[in-house]
């Protein structure tokens, strides 16, 4: 299955990344990301582990800083921002971690609420009650609610985890790796929720992978990085019918590993 | 932060040394925020309840047992001393001494800091390895301000009233023996064990145990924050949260002695 194309406004860039370069001690990770990121649009991030994909997305929510290059996110500039705007921003960015990153020693509940009742401070009980409920009955795990994280499966805590972040719903959503180790099954309905979260809200995206039938399903437009740079950018055919050896070698051992996109 | 101050790759001095003033600079940047996240608001009472409930109820039933034993055993192994010049009759008011003014905010503190202070180091430092804490950062939540500052508040409440219930089941033991051993009488134990006890020496010991409940928060709080390297990091946090505040909490011991005597006499 390849993604239906959705209408993307060209002229309304929500993330903008120039020459970024990020280094930790002696080790060059990113050196020198270009990336526009258009209103609407889930702009899927592959590559092999280790390359900085998860640097890049920590840059773009200010966790981490850049050392050189400019990085705008919804016309804020990143290298500049004051904690106060930064807080508004936040506000309109999700994250989804690659290991989930739920709260231990709250329950599936109280982890949900959590943003809502921090920011949210006018909602009554009721509204955050239906609130919470609404965003883990889209992610279908209602069930779960009383539950402690450790009581889930890795699968139904990425689940949450999307929830968690979806509760305030966000003009930006950042995934990390969402599929990454989970059956096939559970990956279809995370891609699924992906596509549903940027119909219904109109939400922009990135999308981390290295599961190209996630690439697939999700992305209107592929990024490829290698060693810290992009190396190719364009829709899911265009990548793949590109002869750059770094690339072939990509999906060629996806194909070898059996993974569906095979039948293209 | 010293991650920046690192990436020159060369070392001032040696590896060693640029690592311990490095972590001295980490240190003094901790407390730096930790003032001014305190006094500015908002203020998180909430979780500061919520944390003061679980210093007091985690440590509660060690610090009860040690307490009264160490009441007990006390008295007993002072006994035959005072016997010895047939001073057993001042046993309480010595007892109360060496209670109040010494035993009571260490044996609280050294307590407080296995229990408590290991708790926080590992609990921050698995909230800081599975990336809980920059999740509440993305969450709009200033995590240092909800987790560090909340957690050393209470710690820096929590020791001096858990010292003052110490000190009471360490009478409590005391006189229990006492009964049983001279007959004295409740009110006649109370009586004596005050008569020596002044003002002074409970405002010096609230003292010591508010330094040392400030030196457990912010020891476990700040190994656990800024853990690294998975879960062998978590380990060791909770373990030098553990030595490193037993350490201080020595350390301020002698020094509040030491100016509170030379207060005395000078
Ligand atoms: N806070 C940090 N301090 C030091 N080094 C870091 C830090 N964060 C990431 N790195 C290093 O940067 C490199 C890129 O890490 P990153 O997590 O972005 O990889 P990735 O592309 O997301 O890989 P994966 O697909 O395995 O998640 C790694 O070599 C990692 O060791
Ligand atoms: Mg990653």
């Amino acid at each position: 299955m390849i993604k239906q194309p959705v209408h993307i406004d060209e002229s309304d860039v929500v993330i903008r990344l120039r020459s970024l370069e990020k280094s930790f001690g002696n080790l060059h990770v990113l050196r020198g990301i270009d990336l526009d990121v258009h209103k609407g649009e889930n702009v899927v991030v592959l590559g092999r582990s280790g390359t900085g994909k998860s640097v890049l997305i920590k840059i773009i929510s200010g966790l981490l800083k850049a050392d050189a290059g400019e990085v705008w996110v919804l016309g804020e500039d990143m290298n500049a921002i004051n904690p106060k705007s930064l807080r508004a921003l936040r506000l309109k960015i999700g994250f989804s971690f690659q290991n989930s990153a739920l709260y231990d020693s709250m329950t599936i509940k109280e982890n949900l609420e959590f943003p809502l009742v921090r920011n949210k401070k006018h909602l009554t009980r009721k509204e955050i009650n239906l609130a919470v409920e609404k965003v883990l009955d889209d992610v279908g795990l209602l069930q779960t609610l009383r539950q402690m994280p450790a009581e889930l499966s890795g699968g139904q805590r990425k689940r949450v985890g999307i929830a968690r972040t979806l509760i305030l719903q966000p003009e930006i959503m950042l995934y990390d790796e969402p599929t990454a180790g989970l059956d096939p099954i559970t990956s279809t309905d995370i891609n699924n929720l992906i596509n549903e979260v940027q119909q219904q809200y109109g939400t922009s995206s990135i999308i981390i992978t290295h599961d190209l039938t996630c690439a697939k399903t999700t992305g209107d437009r592929i990024a490829m990085m290698v060693e810290g740079r992009f190396i190719q950018q364009g829709s899911f055919e265009t990548i793949f019918e590109s002869n750059d050896p770094t690339v072939t070698s990509f999906y060629q051992y996806n194909f070898i590993n059996g993974d569906e996109t095979n039948q293209k | 932060m010293s991650k920046e101050l690192k990436t020159s790759g060369k070392y001032l001095l040696s590896a060693r040394a640029d690592k311990f003033f490095l972590s001295l600079y980490q240190v003094y940047r901790f407390l730096l925020l930790f003032f001014k996240e305190a006094l500015l608001p908002p203020y998180e009472w909430k979780e500061v309840i919520r944390q003061c409930y679980n210093v007091g109820y985690k440590s509660l039933p060690l610090i009860s047992l040690t307490g009264f034993i160490t009441g007990i055993v006390f008295t007993k192994q002072s006994r035959p001393s005072l016997a010895e010049f047939g001073a057993t009759s001042w046993l309480p008011s010595l007892i109360a001494i060496a209670i109040i003014r010494a035993l009571a905010p260490l044996v609280t503190a050294l307590i407080a800091a296995g229990k408590v202070g290991s708790n926080m180091g590992a609990e921050l430092g698995s909230m800081r390895v599975t990336e809980q804490i920059d999740a509440m950062e993305v969450s709009a939540t200033n995590p240092f301000k909800f987790l560090v500052v909340t957690r050393i508040q209470a710690t820096t409440l929590m020791i001096p009233i858990l010292m003052m219930y110490t000190a009471f089941v360490g009478l409590i033991g005391s006189y229990l023996n006492i009964h049983a051993n001279e007959l004295t009488s409740f009110k006649a134990f109370f009586q004596s064990a005050f008569v020596t006890i002044t003002f002074r020496d409970f405002f010096i010991s609230s003292l010591k145990a508010l330094v040392y409940g400030f030196t457990i928060g912010a020891t476990g709080c700040f190994q656990g924050y800024y853990a690294t390297q998975g879960t062998q990091g978590v380990g060791r946090a909770a373990n030098w949260a553990v030595v490193v505040s037993m350490f201080l909490i020595f350390v301020e011991e002698i020094t509040i002695v030491q100016i509170f005597n030379s207060i005395r006499t000078g």
